[in-house]
């Protein structure tokens, strides 16, 4: 398991290998539909995204005293913001994103071009999520994006994902997929002689 | 306890722990699994999480799921369309699911989760009342084919149900949070298909599996996908399958896929 500290530089970042196990510390914020959406309208992302991470993720914020407890925050799937991310990294220097399903060959170039790597969060696992975040920082869009979709600045220890696609080129995806589509094809040979395309 | 609140405690159990049979089947997955492998890794975070979730009594998953009360017939007048939406209701209220439910036509949220057909209920010969809660990243990943298919080379016969349940396993590479389990329905119509496939949700791991669902299991763990698709041996759990009569024209094959977090719980109503 690597450690990673967050916020980083491009160096520690282009260390990172696809199917590295990380424990993530540090600055961890929150963002997704909304804070891309807005992003790509010509609005401003939160400034401390520089070196840090962006995570999609919807968390369950329970309010704490004067402050806020997060109850659950798994990851929520990043195909959605495939169209957005390229420009969103190349605009906030953000070295870490940290989602469910991995992105697009548009989003690769651009985290290879900047230094940046995506880690894939265990999905569902919210409950030990919420655990691993210390404090809540601030809170920023609460008013105009909702508690689900605000961007919550998140000191977290000890958050697990495996990067999947590293600032190299390497993609854990790819490398599952062709070898499953490989065994795929020797396990329907002679399904049908007829099969199209 | 009233049935409203033997109905509430029946969603913070459901909601909070994993039966019994899903955890031994992650149990047995995490042997499997190469020591320090990223699929050793997810795994035995998921089993971490479980064991937390279940010592707060806190929703193990954020996404507490389409929520299906499969209820025994003879229970009607007391488990009622009522009694189901004030526990539904409370156990929102406090904290156990979360605001999971829009309105379409408007898109506003329906802060109490409870609208027309949801959550649904199904009066059923099953006994007691059972919980099933699925989330909606497994939901997105369910399919129906319908045979034969040209481009899977599916024909109408078991080869081609095969070819179905693999391309489905296939397409939820990292989206349906694996190690999933699959609940299959080959017949029926269109709409019996996704209810009788949700269906074999409800059936336990500890069953024993027919020779066809044996090698469908063994086939899709052969294709290396892996826990959160990132590979390794575990790519599914469990499969489930039931037969439903067809029409001559129709050859449905309905695929229910159910992420990890199988939230399934029973309960005999007093």
């Amino acid at each position: 398991m690597k450690i990673l500290r967050l916020p980083c530089d491009e160096r520690d970042v282009r260390s990172l290998k696809a199917g590295d196990a990380v424990e993530i510390h540090g600055l961890v914020v929150t963002g997704r539909d909304a804070l891309h959406k807005f992003f790509a309208d010509g609005g401003a992302a939160p400034r401390e995204l520089k070196g840090a991470a962006l995570y999609h993720c919807g968390p369950v914020a329970v309010r704490d005293g004067g402050g806020w407890r997060i109850a659950a925050a798994g990851p929520t799937t990043s195909v959605r913001e495939n169209v957005y991310e390229p420009r969103f990294i190349a605009g906030t220097g953000v070295r870490v994103i940290i989602g469910k399903g991995g992105m697009d060959d548009a989003t690769h170039e651009a985290m290879k071009r900047c230094g940046c790597v995506y880690v894939q969060a265990v999905g569902g696992a919210a409950a030990l999520a919420a655990s691993c975040v210390k404090k809540v920082l601030k809170v920023d869009h609460l008013d105009d994006f909702g508690a689900a979709e605000a961007c919550w600045h998140l000191d977290v220890a000890g958050l697990r994902g495996v990067v999947a696609m590293d600032a190299n080129g390497g993609s854990l995806f790819r490398e599952v997929r062709t070898k499953s589509a490989a065994r795929m094809a020797r396990l329907l040979k002679g399904a049908a002689a007829w099969k199209n395309s | 306890m009233t049935a409203v609140e033997q109905l509430t405690e029946l969603v913070r159990r459901t909601t909070s722990s994993l039966p019994g049979d899903v955890v031994r089947a992650l149990e047995r997955a995490l042997g499997a699994e190469r020591k320090g492998s990223s699929a050793s890794v997810v795994i035995s975070t998921i089993l971490e999480n479980c064991a937390l979730a279940e010592k707060g009594k806190t929703p193990l998953c954020q996404d507490t799921g389409t929520l299906s009360f499969y209820v025994d017939e003879a229970l009607r007048g007391k488990v009622t369309r009522k009694a189901v939406n004030r526990a539904v209701a409370e156990a929102t209220r406090l904290g156990l699911l979360r605001r999971n439910c829009i309105d379409t036509a408007s898109g506003r949220s329906i802060d109490d989760n409870c609208g027309e057909g949801a959550p649904a209920i199904h009066y059923c010969s099953r006994k007691g009342v059972t919980l099933l809660m699925k989330g909606g990243g497994s939901e997105n990943m369910s399919r129906q084919y319908s045979l034969p298919d040209a481009s899977l080379g599916a024909g109408r016969d078991m080869e081609g149900v095969r070819a179905c349940v693999l391309d489905a396993v296939a397409k939820a590479q990292g989206y349906g949070c694996a190690p999933g389990i699959l609940g299959v329905c080959v017949g029926g119509d269109r709409a019996t298909g996704f209810a009788v496939a949700k269906e074999q949700l409800l059936r336990s791991l500890d069953e024993k599996p027919t020779e066809f669902e044996s090698r469908l299991l063994a086939d899709a763990n052969s294709l290396g996908i892996g826990p959160m698709g990132l590979g390794g041996r575990t790519t599914l759990l469990g499969v489930k399958l039931a037969f439903r009569p067809r029409l001559p024209a129709s050859y449905f094959v309905t695929v229910a896929y159910m992420c990890w977090a199988c939230r399934r719980r029973t309960i005999l109503v007093k």
